[in-house]
């Protein structure tokens, strides 16, 4: 079986200032993958690069065997790679219903559109209550849950999520998680980038740990869960 | 230790009046005001003809009388229905009070002009005449009696004299409305619209700047009142509601109008009206939906109509040829797109401030241009600073457009016919406005304009969209453009300037979008109309237009930025506070929720 993805050192840089110095990872279909590191590591540099928004210096991205690195940013979701980006980045002046249309731009099934549009207000029915509200009137949590929803409007084969519990409640960041694993259940491949190191290598078949640009960790999530430096870095523990 | 917090003080609101009386005194002094106005109106207000629109008539108001007689009938209306009288309740859905305030300011504003005005201009006091002396004491009158009515929203107790005045200006919003038949709430539709067609034509049609002035100061303060009295929120409810009817009454209501006018000056000033309007509509597609900022837009004007101008069959154009209308039409948007192209593939990949830039240079570069190519400092194409005069009048299967023609009885003169093809090309634009607005399209480019990394991650491919909104705009404009050659006779290369005191220049134009309401419909064509009849009616302060253009557009900046008629995410951007938008989902249709409320 191949890989969903295939990132072979990978290289981003900022100016002269190299942010990804050669990063390897895969992700299989069906798998959630999370991507976890301290602050500045480089992960949304690397969410940022898959999306195409960012050019890579070096190194190749194979999605489906198909090579990335030459695609331009707005054709990228058209092969099934959908970006929710960190700061959330919704449409704040637009309603919450055209925010999740602009999610399938690409799509033309206006009955299929309709039934995700269902489907996302099912999953987070305060958007369904909402739908017609300027969505920069929305809570941060709220805001997250229709980034979330966007993303999933394309109908993507790769979910690509940074930082999704950012700023939220216990209990919001709690139904995050448990709607990425129903997202999962659904079969939904999935590549997580979390500040909270606990849920998300709970929930994760695979981890990465990120350091200052380098890839210096890897193992199934309960592995690094019980990874000793793992635990003295990430969770707090001495 | 716990220290008890201290109670914060708290300060009572009230309702109370600026001038103290007894809220029945002050409405009985109000209506016997407005009464008294209304009976000065039939009395000589001079006694000589010389002051423009003979007010020496007993019995028989006119000139500026009618519009003292208008206003004081009106704050008669607002007053009465305060007293609940039966059947004016509708009147006064939203506040009860501020509307009979603003209108008798209104007419105190009109009057005390005239009285004014006819001072000066005769020399002196001694040259009113009872009349005058009854309407003006009877409009103070009713602004003191007025100002002794309560307040429609309460405000602090200790508020001074000038946060009370702001309060007792504002009403609260109405509440919903009964339902009607929809046979009848078109009607109402239909009425608003007659009465909008009579005020316009009679503003277009003032002959001497005093009944201008007079006019725009009632009408502004009429509006204001109607506003506060909440009829205008009812109305675009119901026009929200019925958006086909809004739409084709407003069309009928401006294809009426050339009927009303037998005055060929008038009808010209209203087919220029509409050319402008179209123009400024067109450069709504680019900034107030794409949000791309041009600032040399007029030169797209400028193509279509020297396009059309050279194909016209002018003797005096350097291509011998004569086109019929469509291919005229044709090649003038078809030569402003190709410009679009050319002018934004370069430059619309780079960030705003650099569009901006290369627009506004485009925009001197094309008048240069034009009066270069005169056979000596270039090739003779344009004539230069000539330009190309003498440009025939249009033909349309056998419909001469330079001649009168007689329709049902009523005489269509020369700017009459232009302004109607004129018209028919506004609704062009209107639709194109409106389909694309309300298209995916239209979701994308807003998205863009809000972030357009966000709008990229979605599949947007920003630099075509923006391409194609640009292209769009510059070919709407080219389609102006031909008709207003055969319009003026000629095109010259001074019509297209980036500011100038006659409009449309680049600078009336985005003033006409941003000052009418950024992606609305009726914002442009309500800013343009605005713009273009002011300086063509108060043309002995030409030398100081521009000044007063500008101090107008910074007060309208400072106490109304989303423009006249707000976009609804507009609204929202610029009153954060207590904005829910939450439109009723009855009166939304599908599909327009969230894109720039097209029909507004
Ligand atoms: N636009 C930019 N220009 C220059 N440097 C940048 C830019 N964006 C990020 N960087 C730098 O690249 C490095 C990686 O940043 P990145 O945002 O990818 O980190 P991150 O792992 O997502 O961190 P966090 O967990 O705080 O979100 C940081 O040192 C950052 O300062
Ligand atoms: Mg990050």
């Amino acid at each position: 079986m191949t890989a969903l993805l295939e990132v072979e050192d990978l290289r981003v840089a900022y100016g002269k200032i190299e942010a990804v110095k050669g990063i390897s990872f895969t992700v299989d279909a069906g798998q959630v993958v999370t991507l976890i590191g301290t602050n500045g590591a480089g992960k949304t540099t690397t969410l940022r690069t898959l999306s195409g928004l960012l050019k890579p210096s070096g190194g190749t991205i194979r999605f489906e065997g198909k090579d990335l690195n030459k695609v331009p940013a707005h054709k990228v979701v058209s092969l099934g790679l959908a970006h929710s980006p960190e700061g959330r980045h919704i449409f704040p002046r637009m309603s919450i219903e055209d925010n999740l249309r602009l999610g399938a731009y690409l799509r033309d099934d206006r009955d299929g559109i309709a039934k995700d549009i269902q489907r996302a207000y099912d999953l987070f029915p305060i958007l369904g209550e909402r739908r017609r509200q300027a969505a920069g009137t929305l809570s941060g949590g709220e805001q997250q849950m229709l980034a979330m929803g966007r993303a999933l409007m394309s109908q993507p084969k790769l979910l690509m999520l940074d930082e999704p519990s950012m700023g939220l409640s216990p209990i919001m960041m709690q139904k995050i998680m448990a709607t990425i694993s129903e997202l999962k259940a659904q079969g939904t491949t999935i590549l997580l980038v979390e500040q909270n190191a606990q849920a998300a290598l709970s929930l994760a078949d695979h981890g990465y740990v990120m350091e200052v640009g380098k890839i210096t960790l890897t193992g199934t999530g309960q592995e690094l869960l019980h990874d000793e430096s793992v635990r003295k870095a990430y969770l707090g523990e001495d | 230790m716990t220290t008890k917090p201290t109670k914060p003080s708290k300060i009572a609101r009230t309702t109370t009046a600026i001038i103290p009386l007894p809220a029945t005194a002050a409405r009985a002094v109000t209506i016997a005001g407005a009464a008294l106005t209304l009976a000065g109106t039939f009395l000589a207000w001079t006694w000589t003809s010389d002051f423009p629109g003979d007010l020496t008539v007993t019995g028989y108001p006119g000139g500026l009388q009618v519009l003292t007689l208008v206003g004081a009938v009106l704050t008669l209306l607002f007053a009465l229905s305060g007293y609940n009288v039966r059947g004016l309740g509708w009147l006064t859905p939203g506040g009860t009070n501020s509307p009979v305030r603003l209108s008798a300011l209104g007419v105190f504003g009109t009057t005390g002009y005239t009285i004014g005005a006819i001072s000066y201009e005769l020399g002196g006091l001694v040259n009113l005449e009872p009349g005058a002396w009854l309407s003006g004491g009877g409009a103070l009158l009713a602004v003191i009696g007025a100002l002794g009515l309560p307040a429609d929203q309460p405000h602090d107790e200790d508020a001074g004299l000038w946060g009370k005045l702001r309060n007792a200006l504002t009403a609260p919003e109405p509440g919903r409305a009964k339902d009607l038949s929809s046979w009848a709430e078109i009607l109402i539709i239909t009425a608003a619209f007659g009465i909008g067609l009579w005020v316009f034509s009679y503003g277009i049609a003032t002959e001497y700047s005093e009944l201008f002035i007079g006019f725009v100061v009632l009408a502004a303060f009429a509006f204001s009142a109607v506003l506060r009295a909440g009829l205008i929120k009812r109305l675009s409810a119901l026009t929200a509601k019925h958006r086909n009817v809004t739409l084709s009454a407003a069309f009928a209501a401006a294809i009426c109008f050339p009927f009303t006018q037998s005055n060929d000056q008038f009808a010209l000033i209203g087919a220029n009206i509409l050319i402008f309007a179209t123009v400024a509509l067109g450069l709504n597609v680019v900034v107030g939906l794409a949000g791309l900022l041009d600032l040399g837009y007029v030169a797209f004007l400028g193509v279509g109509a020297y396009a059309a101008a050279l194909v016209s069959g002018s003797p005096q154009s350097t291509i011998g040829v004569h086109f019929p209308f469509w291919a005229a039409v044709l090649t003038g948007v078809a030569a402003s797109l190709v410009f679009g192209v050319l002018i934004g593939a370069p430059t619309l990949r780079l960030r705003g401030d650099y569009l901006a830039i290369v627009t506004l240079g485009f925009g001197e570069i094309f008048r240069i241009t034009m009066n270069s190519l005169n056979g000596t400092s270039g090739p003779d194409v344009t004539n230069g600073s000539n330009g190309i005069p003498n440009i025939p009048d249009l033909e349309l299967f056998g419909f001469n457009f330079g001649v009168p023609h007689d329709v049902l009885g009523f005489q269509l003169t020369r700017p009459g016919n232009y302004y109607l093809l004129m018209l028919l090309f506004t609704a062009i634009v209107v639709m194109v406005f409106r389909r694309s607005a309300e298209s995916r399209i239209g979701r994308a480019w807003v998205a863009i304009r809000e972030d357009e990394t966000a709008a990229t991650a979605m599949g947007i491919n920003g630099f075509r969209l923006k391409l194609l909104a640009f292209a769009l705009g510059a070919a709407l404009a080219g389609l102006a453009g031909s008709v207003q050659a055969h319009v003026s006779y000629s095109v010259t290369p001074e019509q297209y300037q980036f500011a100038g005191s006659v409009p449309p220049n680049s600078a009336f134009l985005l003033a006409a979008v941003i000052l009418g309401g950024m992606g609305t419909i009726s914002g442009p064509l309500i800013g343009a109309a605005l713009l273009y009849l002011i300086p063509a009616k108060l043309q002995f302060m030409a030398d100081y237009q521009l000044l007063l253009f500008g101090i107008a557009l910074m007060l309208l900046m400072r106490f109304r930025p989303e423009g006249l008629v707000a976009d609804r995410r507009k609204q929202l951007e610029f009153h954060e506070t207590g904005q829910t938008d939450v439109p009723d989902a009855a009166t939304l249709p599908e599909g327009a929720t969230g894109v720039a409320k097209a029909g507004a």
